[in-house]
Parts: structure tokens; sequence; C-alpha cells
């Protein structure tokens, strides 16, 4: 046993990681769901899910029993094979897509091996290909499921949304252009890298500054990819039902709707990662005391969420938030103590805390934006976007064109 | 022979399999749009061959412009003309026999190439850098400019030809 461990050590790691990640993204998702339903309502003043668990926070875990346990038919005169293919082929892509992202710099060097965060190591030489790759493969879950349906709304949806996703892809692409430009590289690490020449600038030498054009360009065309409000029209409830997933019920329904939420939180990554300096922190590098921000900000939210506790009205509340709480307020205690742990998860700290507020961003556009009409979505894709990024990269390589030239660099 | 079955060799084969599985399944397939997905398996499997000899490029290019957007378009127009199962009619003696005649022509052409080039012909060499990004761009934009641009060229032709027959026309 032993001897097959140490011969095949990075299939085992391989093996761990996947399984770990798959848990946190599964568990991520849920509560987005979670948080998505609680923005909205605040947004809309309601309060959302309380009723399970404290601050209906057992609500994800509710839902996906009640996923489990539905219902499954399969319509007649479905392409049962393809009908089936569908929602697997959404869920692996999303996934899959998760897999490639980097989430720290540094490995963790345990049993002598060097651990990644992120299920392939960040330096990848095709990482931006590969992603891309993977999302021009996803427009097929969505069309195969419409078209499998053997119905008239989901076969609409479907074509609507492939003919979306082809539109905005090209707008998604250019965009990125600007920034494989100034790095010079499709190596996602490279790429973050490059927005830390100067390490004093902090914030102010992200890519999102010189890249505003191609920043507007990328997040709007990735929000049309991911069929979010408002380009949410391949699931436009008012004219197509539900659009291409009318006819999957249960837990085939329940994987289309992690796939949307896996490559929201995939598109949140990408966006940090291309123009806003991955896991670099926006202060200057010789602002050593900033380091302590993930602990200022853990410990008061763990102390806040136990004294809400104290006072949530359920005997279960009672004893679960506080509970959550010191945990919280712990992990912020831990990295306050141990120099070299807090050190370590400065990057992920950032990277995390940018993802997250590109998911707020997401919600806070559900619960802002109309739908767009569908001959506005096909203008707006291919008479504004696909232009102004395409003027983006023009303009982006004169300018490095002039600086080799003429530069002082 | 004899060779020992390493990692890069399984998967050499597993993905050999698929492709020709996937060729096979596109012919033999009633109905248009599982022909079009085996062609999608097809594309990815030479992607992930294309992969193993350390064509990074190339694989992610082919499963972007082959595996997402033609076959998207493919699978776009079944879908949009809805075509139903392909009627198939007895094969025709007079298509027949000539085809089996070919059939048989080209594999014992491909059996007897096989068979004589297997002394002579080596493995390709370990492309590594040569087909790295920047090698391709070397190529493509200086050794091969003028033939690049001309392509671009004819395809832009082509796209305005396409875009002046498609549109309405003027009553």
């Amino acid at each position: 046993m032993t001897s097959f461990l140490s011969t095949n050590a990075e299939l085992v790691i391989t093996a761990v990681k996947i399984a770990l990640l798959l848990f946190i993204v599964l568990t991520v998702n849920a509560y987005l769901t979670w948080f998505e339903r609680k923005v909205v309502a605040h947004i809309q003043s309601r309060w959302g899910p309380h009723r399970v668990g404290p601050h209906g926070l057992l609500q994800p875990l509710a839902d996906g029993l009640k996923f489990l346990f539905k219902e499954d038919p399969t319509p007649a005169g479905a392409d049962k094979f393809v009908y089936y293919l569908a929602p697997l082929l959404a869920l692996a892509l999303a996934l899959t897509s998760i897999a490639l992202i980097p989430f720290g710099p540094q490995p963790i060097r345990l049993f002598n091996h060097d651990i990644y965060l992120g299920i392939v190591s960040p330096d990848v030489n095709i990482g931006i290909l590969a992603l891309f790759a993977i999302t021009a493969m996803g427009v097929y879950g969505v069309a195969l499921a419409g078209w499998s349906s053997n119905s008239k709304y989901p076969l609409l949806g479907g074509l609507r949304s492939s003919a979306q996703m082809i539109s905005y892809e090209l707008a998604l692409t250019m965009s990125v252009v600007g920034v494989l430009l100034m790095a010079g590289s499709f190596n996602l690490k490279q790429i973050i890298e490059a927005q830390a020449h100067h390490p004093e600038r902090g914030i102010f030498g992200w890519n999102v500054w010189p890249q505003i054009l191609g920043f507007f360009c990328f997040f709007v065309a990735a929000v049309a990819e991911t069929n979010r409000v408002p380009f949410d029209l391949p699931e436009a409830e008012s004219e197509l039902v539900a659009g291409f997933h009318t006819e999957y019920a249960s837990f085939k329904f329940a994987m289309f709707f992690i796939a949307e939420y896996t490559s929201m939180i995939t598109v949140s990554c990408l966006c940090s990662i291309l123009f806003f300096g991955g896991w670099l922190s926006p202060f200057p590098a010789s602002w050593t005391f900033t380091h302590y921000l993930p602990s200022v900000i853990l410990i008061p939210f763990g102390l806040w969420v136990i004294l809400d506790g104290f006072r949530y009205e359920t005997m279960f509340g009672r004893i679960i938030l506080p509970g959550v709480g010191t945990a919280i307020a712990g992990l912020g205690a831990v990295f306050v103590l141990l120099p070299n742990v807090n050190e370590f998860i400065q990057a992920p700290f950032w990277l995390l805390s940018k993802i997250f507020v590109f998911l707020f961003v997401y919600v806070w556009m559900r619960g802002t934006l109309p739908r767009f009409r569908y001959d506005q979505l096909m203008a707006f894709g291919w008479k504004l976007l696909l232009p102004l990024s395409i003027v983006n990269v023009i303009v982006t390589s004169f300018v490095i064109l002039v600086r080799m030239t003429w530069g002082a660099k | 022979m004899g060779r020992e079955m390493t990692a890069p060799l399984v998967v050499f084969f597993v993905l050999a399999a698929l492709a020709v599985i996937g060729a096979v399944s596109l012919i033999l397939q009633k109905h248009p749009i599982h022909s079009a997905l085996s062609l999608i398996v097809v594309m990815v499997a030479l992607a992930g061959l294309y992969l193993l000899l350390g064509a990074e490029f190339v694989a992610a290019v082919q499963i972007i412009v082959y595996g997402g957007a033609i076959m998207v378009l493919f699978v776009f127009v079944i879908m949009l003309l809805n075509a139903g199962v392909e009627e198939h009619t007895n094969l025709s003696k007079m298509a027949g026999a000539p085809g089996l005649l070919l059939v048989v022509a080209l594999a014992g052409f491909v059996a007897a190439t096989i068979a004589k080039s297997a002394e002579s012909v080596h493995a390709a060499p370990q492309t590594g850098e040569l087909a790295s990004t920047l090698e391709i761009s070397n190529m493509i934009f200086k050794d091969f400019v003028y033939p690049f641009e001309l392509t671009s060229f004819l395809i832009l032709v082509a796209v305005l030809g396409a875009t002046v027959l498609a549109q309405r026309e003027k009553s």
C-alpha cells in the first residue's frame, strides 16, 4: 500500500484535490443560491428564505433534498440519449473549467510534495486558451437540452441560447486579447505577475485601468455567456416557460442549475485574474500592516455572528450561530498568531475576496436590471460589443508598439 | 513490438479509438444531430492527440474553432431546420459494386503503405519548442506572411460574398 502511494503520489494527490474541490465548489454553489435569494430579497424589500435553519441557512440543504426526491419524468418522444447527455455535459464542462483556475502562487509542502491550490499548477502555458476551449463547448449542453426535449418551448430556448452564445463568444474572446498583449502570454500566472511589475502601485498597476474598455466588453459578454440577467433570454419565463430546461425535472434540472452557478464562479475568477490582479493585494507591497486585513475582517465578523446567535429566536439558532461565529473568529485568530500561515493565505484571500465581489455584482444585476428584448440583445452584441473590443485590440497593440519603439523602457 | 505500455501510450490508444469510433458512428448514425455529435467526439479526440504531441496551442485552437465554433453552427442549423431522421434507400447495385471495389482498393493501399513503412518511418521528432505559440506566430507572420495574408483576403471575399448572397432582395 505504501509503495503504491509513493509511486503514484501525483495521481493520488490530484484525485484528493479533485474530490476536495468538487466538495467545495458544490457547497459554495449551494450557498450561492442562498446568498442570491437573500440579496435579491433585500433589494426588493423582502426577507428571503428564513424558515429553514437560522437565517434560512439550511435552505440549500432542503432544496437539494427536494431535487433528489422529486419525480423525474422523461417527455414522450424525447431523444433519450441526448436528453440524458445534455445536463451531464453542461455540468461536466462547468466543473472542468473551475479545475483550470489557480487559487494561489505558492504551493503547500506536504509529504515531500508541492501541492498547489487548484487542480493544475498555475503554470499552464495555454491556461486561458484551455478555459476558452471549455467555454466554447459549453453551448452544447443548452442547445442539445433544448433540441432533445421534443417540445416547442425548449427548442426555441435552445435556439435562442445557441445564437446568443455564438454572438457573444466573439466579443468575449476579442476583449481578452488586450490583456494577453500586455502580458505577452496565455499563462494565467504570468498574466497576474505582469500586473505586479510595479509593486508600489498596488491597485493602480492592475489591467483594469489600461483595459477598462476590454473589461467592460468582457464582463458584459461573460454575463451573456452564462445566460444570466439581463441576458437570460434562453429561459425567459414570460415567453418560454423556462426555456431550454422546461422538460427537465428533479436532479437533471439541478445539474443545469449547478452548471449555471459554477460558470458564474468561473467568470468571477476570470474577471479577477485577467483584469483585477488575481491574487495581488490592492495595496502597495511595502504596506505590510495590510497583511492583517483577513484577521481584521474575520474576527469582528465572527464576534458579530456569535452576538447575533445569542439573540436569535430559535433554540437551534442559539446553538448553531455562536458555533459558526466561534469558528470564523478562531480562523481569524489563527492568522494573527501564526505569521507563516498569514503570509500564505494573503494570495488566496485577495483572490477569493475579488471573486466574492463579482458574485455580488452578478446578484445585484439580477435584482436591478430588466431583461433585454431579443433584437436589442443581438444588436448590442454585434453592433456595440464586437466593434468596441476590436477597437480595444487595435489601440492596445498600437500603444504597445509605440512604447516598444520610442518608449523609455 | 513488445513495447511497454506507458501512460502516454495508453492515452494515445484511448484517444485514437475514440476518434475512429466517432468517425464510424458519424456515418452509421441515422439522425443528423447524432452524426454531428459523433463528429464533435472526433474533433475532441484529435485535439487530445495534438496535446499528446506537445502541440498545446494547436490542440486548444482545434477545440475552440472546430469543436466549438464550427460544430455549434452545424448543430444550430440542424436544429433550426428541424431535420428529421434520414431516409435510407436500399443500396442500388450500380453504386454498390464500384463502392465495394473502391473500399477493397483503398484498404489494400493503406495496408500496403503501413506494411512498407513500418520499418522506415520513425516516430515524429518531439516538437517541443517548435509547437509553442511564439514559434507558430513567427512562422505565420514572418516566414509565410504573404500566403497568410492572401488566405485572409480570400476569406474576407468569401464573407462578403456570403453577406451579399444572404441579403434580402430589395423590391
